[in-house]
């Protein structure tokens, strides 16, 4: 084993004591310490293996505490965990739990819990539907487990004592540690889970070991969560309750914020200028890793004939003008997308792209160029269909690219659907062009460039190329996979098996006075912990 | 339930109570519905807004899905109703002509109400009319499936229906024809009853009259009234229904649009310096089912000659 | 009577069994499933997902086992979506919060309803008369996701005076904006029917007895007309209780109430098949319910109707 080796991110910010709440010099506090934000939806679960959304993730990230949390910027810090170490063969973690974690009943917090936990994700019993991510996480026995053909115990994961955690995994993977944040990887107490069954997660009976206690949760109306003193940094938390207001109008929403019933909540699509001018302390656009995209059905049977031209595909993406839909539809300052990996994830670097530094007259010029070649034109019109889901901003782009392509000869037939219906059709191949948008699990490229592989469960339009499979598949043993995410994101540029529109902005309106809100963590994984507000 | 039960039993009760001899009653109720304002009026502001479906298009300087660059992404600054650069009812979000766009909305919602209430009518009065002309068992059967049907929550169903055969023009004729066909069967069923034992009836059948000589010529212009003014009454709650659909985005697809949808999205972003994009559709909406009540009860006024 | 309240219980079994079949059938047809997602379940995740809620099964066996559940144990299964809560859970945090506002802006749309008929009824072919037609036919032709909007911008921004939404446990401040925005459905059917019956009653024997007797015009209204013009207006309770279920789900939208319309909405675009079932057979069977009081209260207040 080596004893040092911890990966470089990690090391840098383990040097730092990892404060809470970090008040700033010649910030005084505020009186009031409490903060109310807003939620689309109804959060369904507050189970860490069950919960599949980002807004229940939020929750969790409150009421529960993984291994590591991540800070401001989205580095890693101590969470129970203070250190691991990492095997030679970069297989084996060795995970040290601090010994003063405690549960908010008193109990202690042992590498036992994340055992537990973890198996309890895997097993198909719980049938979670976040068990893929123990594959993805790639521990020794996951996928067999999940599929329920080793039992639960073979799961690559065990206690070594009460605080050193072990887990193995199949192949190095040096962005693991990255992966512990995620809320399905956090510890449950087992004593609980088992005395309450099903309704161990209602307010009174949830025990976590984050620095929230559940105080309530009414479905479809709010969860309120309150100071947990048995939490381990307790003392230097700082925000006494936190409430989560379930708001589905995002309108109705902003209304409530402007009259000051909300700390934060989201801008909907085409009203950050404003907002910004009127309310410049409030307004944030910051990065967020999610990218948009209009993905062409290529399967061989149901894919249309079109589509399989690959100048076909380059004259559509070509003659959507994106400077357009990220400055006068969204206008959220999202920036026009020309890749797949959102730009800013940690040690990406942006390849040439052609055509990402022409001018939309010479794109235009060239798309026309493109589909008179394929033998489409004035006299031969191209008919395509583009399936999106129901929302306000898809429904404004889906419609502002209808008109991009109408100036090329392209008819496109809007066909809007509601969600369910949207992503079964596209799990089915059942589309022709289909909006669709992936969301980084963790802050590193593979993230995104995975999916296109032959064999990913989420290349909905059955891209398929032996060189680009085979450059993912060496980027997971490479010393340094950049030149390799290069290399893929040029071949997806000259294949354009989609057309990427534009990358994410997390476009929020946040009262002045808070601090701590993790704007620059490009995953948006915030904590409540790490909030203050300031006496104006 | 905007048409008021009281009223039409007493109309259907009148219309049953005296053979109608074809012209007089017609006639006089023409002479009666002329006399009553609000009902001219609201006949007048049916006939303008057909008028501006049908023309509307050849006003607008801009076409409905046309994206106006110039304005879209300044659209609370530059989008307002102008005469200068053509959109006179200004421009919706993203920059397209509003006028173009009500003028579009207001087919799609006028064909709506239009042909929902035509299928809730056509199948309301062959259902009650079958159902009270044979009588008996067959009566008895169909009354009862009646109310069974009324205590279904239509609107789940609308919803479920949306939902599962995806959004269609189509589907919404259907499902929102099949909401209010019920209430129709059951009036024309009462008024077929009523007729079918009334003298002129039975000395029409004792003269040999063949059975459907009678219908057409006795039953069916004693039930034209009823059904005229409930048709009339339902264009409305066809509308409304509509506009609820649409507000839940299970509506027609872009680029057709309708009040519904263009009311939804206006009151949505009523706060932003936008207000005509609520101001416009909202104003056709409100004065066309104004329009459409005042006709009905006008039109059953007329046909009911009753101090009220 | 009694044989006539049995009879109509009776329809209510096929009618809810209908109900159950009709939904449960274009719930499967639906394309897409509860656990369908943006990311693909793995296969053998899903079918353990499957295996759990008991979705495996043939269609016929799950709808048997589904009325079996309700009607054995009145158990109407867990939430596929919410997973930590039942279905009974579900109708009983959203139920008594859309009763609420639903029954208290019935009262005050009967309230002014009323008064708005009885008004235009006595002055009429006035301009009260028209007043009042115009006002009510206004009230139901503004639909109340306009009103929503209208009234949060007014009392929340502008005034100041209440809150944009939540419920918290049925306080009042929070309760004002709802009860508005969906008693003018209400409202404009009341004040209309309340109005041609009062003038239907007016112009009754009855009452120009009570004239000819010469008590005071109050009098014989309040006295004489009122009970008989109301008649109408109760049986109206019925399609209220539809146009409440209905108008819920605005409200839940707009307020966030946490009231059954929102979850029966959300419950068809998840596809959370057991809620939308309880939802509906809830709306369907209470439905049944109200038309059947209102039958009972019609009979017990004019003793000319008999079954």
């Amino acid at each position: 084993m080596n004893k040092l080796l911890l990966t470089t991110a990690l090391g840098l910010s383990l040097a730092l004591p990892a404060f809470a709440a970090e008040v700033q010099p010649g910030d005084t506090l505020a009186e009031n310490q409490e903060y109310t934000y807003r939620v689309l939806d109804a959060i369904k679960s507050m189970d860490p293996q069950i919960n599949t959304d980002v807004d229940g993730a939020g929750i969790m990230r409150s009421l529960f505490e993984g291994l590591y949390n991540e800070d401001q910027v989205g580095g890693l810090v101590p969470g129970v965990a203070t250190s691991h170490e990492l095997s030679d063969d970069k297989t084996t973690y060795t995970f040290h739990l601090r010994d003063n974690a405690k549960w908010s009943n008193g109990d202690p917090v042992t590498a036992n819990d994340f055992v537990y936990a973890w198996k309890r994700l895997a097993d198909p019993a719980t049938a979670s539907e976040y068990a893929w991510y123990m594959e993805l996480m790639q521990v020794v026995n996951a996928s067999e487990v999940v599929a329920g053909e080793k039992p639960v115990d073979e799961l690559g994961v065990k206690a070594v004592d009460d605080h050193t955690l072990e887990v193995k995994i199949t192949a190095p993977l040096p962005f693991f540690p990255k992966m512990l944040t995620h809320a399905s990887t956090f510890p449950v107490n087992q004593k609980v889970v088992e005395a309450h069954g099903d309704k161990w997660t209602d307010a009174g009976n949830l025990v976590g070991n984050g620095a929230y206690v559940l105080k309530e949760h009414i479905l479809g109306e709010k969860v309120v969560m309150e100071r947990n003193p048995m939490y381990w940094d307790d003392a230097k938390t700082i925000i006494t309750k936190a409430t989560a207001l379930t708001i589905n109008d995002e309108n109705a929403a902003l209304t409530r914020y402007l009259a000051g019933e909300l700390d934060r909540t989201d801008v909907p699509a085409g009203q950050y200028p404003r907002l910004e001018a009127e309310l410049p302390d409030e307004a944030n656009s910051v990065p967020q890793s999610c990218s948009y995209i209009y993905m062409f059905n290529l399967d061989e049977a149901k894919g249309p004939e079109a589509l399989k031209d690959v100048n076909v595909r380059k004259a559509l993406s070509y003659a959507i003008d994106r400077d357009i839909i990220v400055n006068n539809v969204l206008q959220g300052g999202q920036a026009p997308s020309y890749n797949w990996t959102h730009a800013s994830t940690d040690g990406f670097e942006m390849p040439e792209i052609d055509y990402a530094s022409w001018s939309q007259a010479d794109r235009l010029a060239k798309a026309k160029e493109l589909l008179a070649e394929a033998g489409y034109g004035p006299d031969n019109p191209l008919d395509l269909t583009l399936n999106y889901n129901t929302s306000e901003a898809h429904k404004k782009i889906a419609i502002a690219v209808q008109q991009f392509w109408k100036g090329i000869g392209v008819n496109l037939t809007l066909n809007n659907m509601e969600w369910k219906v949207h992503t079964d059709k596209m799990q089915n191949q059942d589309f022709e062009i289909a909006r669709y948008a992936w969301c980084g699990d963790y802050n590193e490229a593979s993230t995104y460039l995975d999916l296109f592989t032959s064999y990913s469960g989420h290349n909905n339009g059955k891209f398929l190329s032996a060189d680009y499979d085979k450059l993912l598949k060496d980027s997971k043993t490479a010393e340094n996979p950049a030149p390799l995410y290069k290399e893929a994101e040029q071949i997806l540029a000259a294949e354009m098996p989609f057309a990427p529109i534009y990358q994410y902005t997390e476009v929020e309106m946040i009262k002045p006075d808070m601090r701590g809100m993790s704007l620059n963590n490009l995953m948006q994984n915030w904590y409540v912990k790490d909030m203050y507000r300031v006496a104006n | 339930m905007v048409v008021d039960t009281i009223k039409m039993k007493s109309l259907s009760d009148r219309l049953a109570a005296e053979e109608v001899k074809g012209r007089s009653l017609w006639a006089d109720a023409r002479h009666r519905f002329l006399r009553n304002k609000a009902a001219v009026v609201g006949l007048v502001i049916l006939f303008l807004i057909g008028l501006f479906a049908i023309f509307g298009n050849y006003v607008a300087a801009w076409s409905n899905e046309e994206l106006d660059f110039s304005v879209m992404g300044q659209v609370a600054d530059l989008g307002g109703p102008s005469l200068s650069n053509g959109h006179y009812f200004g421009t919706d979000d993203l920059g397209r002509d509003l006028f173009a766009r009500t003028v579009q909305g207001t087919r799609i919602s006028l064909m709506v109400g239009i042909v929902g209430s035509l299928i809730a009518v056509v199948v309301g009065t062959l259902y009650g009319a079958t159902a009270g002309y044979v009588g008996g068992r067959v009566d008895n059967i169909m009354m009862r499936t009646v109310d069974i049907l009324m205590s279904i929550p239509y609107m789940f169903v609308l919803i479920l229906l949306l939902v599962m055969f995806g959004r269609s023009i189509a589907m919404l004729f259907i499902g929102i024809g099949l909401i209010s066909w019920l209430d129709m069967s059951r009036i024309v069923r009462g008024q077929t009853l009523s007729l079918k034992h009334k003298e002129f009836i039975e000395a029409a059948q004792a003269t040999g009259v063949p059975s459907f000589t009678i219908i057409w010529r006795h039953i069916v212009p004693n039930l034209l009234g009823v059904v005229a003014v409930y048709a009339t009454l339902l264009v409305p709650l066809m509308i409304l229904t509509e506009s609820f659909i649409s507000f839940l985005g299970l509506g027609v697809q872009e680029p057709l649009t309708s009040w519904g949808a263009l009311i939804s999205e206006g009151a949505g972003t009523i706060n932003y310096g936008t207000l005509w994009q609520l101001a416009f559709p909202l104003f056709f909406f409100i004065i066309t089912l104004f329009a459409f009540f005042f006709v009905g009860d006008g039109l059953r006024d007329a046909l009911d000659p009753k101090d009220r | 009577m009694l044989s006539y309240i049995a009879k109509r219980l009776a329809i209510a079994v096929p009618t809810l069994l209908l109900l159950i079949i009709i939904s449960f059938l274009l719930m499967h047809a639906a394309p897409g499933g509860p656990f369908t997602q943006e990311r693909a379940l793995p296969p053998q995740v899903l079918a353990n997902l499957e295996a759990k809620y008991g979705l495996d099964q043939p269609l016929w066996r799950q709808m048997a086992n589904y009325v079996w559940g309700i009607v054995a144990h009145f158990d109407f299964g867990p939430s596929f979506i919410y997973k930590d809560r039942t279905v009974n859970e579900i109708i009983a945090q959203g139920f008594p919060v859309t009763l609420t506002y639903g029954s208290l802006s019935f009262a005050l749309a009967v309230l002014v309803g009323v008064s708005l008929g009885v008004a235009a009824a006595i002055r009429h072919n006035t301009w009260l008369d028209y007043l009042a037609v115009g006002v009510s036919i206004g009230a139901q032709v503004l639909p109340n996701f306009v009103m929503a909007p209208i009234l949060v911008l007014v009392f929340t921004l502008w005034l100041r005076w209440l809150p944009g939404g939540g419920w918290e446990g049925g306080e009042w401040q929070y309760i004002i904006m709802p009860v508005v925005a969906l008693s003018t459905s209400f409202m404009a059917s009341i004040a209309r029917i309340t109005r041609s019956s009062m003038l239907e009653v007016l112009n009754s024997n009855h009452i120009r007895t009570a004239r000819a007797k010469g008590l005071p015009e109050r009098k014989v209204i309040l006295r004489h007309a009122l009970k008989p013009a109301m008649l109408p207006v109760i049986s109206y309770l019925g399609p209220a209780f539809v146009t409440m279920i209905t108008g819920s789900v605005v409200v839940d939208i707009y307020f966030s109430t946490g009231g059954i319309g929102k979850a029966f909405v959300d419950s068809a675009l998840n596809r959370d098949y057991a809620v939308m079932m309880g939802v509906t057979i809830l709306v369907g069977a209470l439905t049944i319910l109200f038309n059947l009081v209102v039958d009972i209260l019609y009979a017990w207040i004019d003793p000319k109707i008999r079954y």
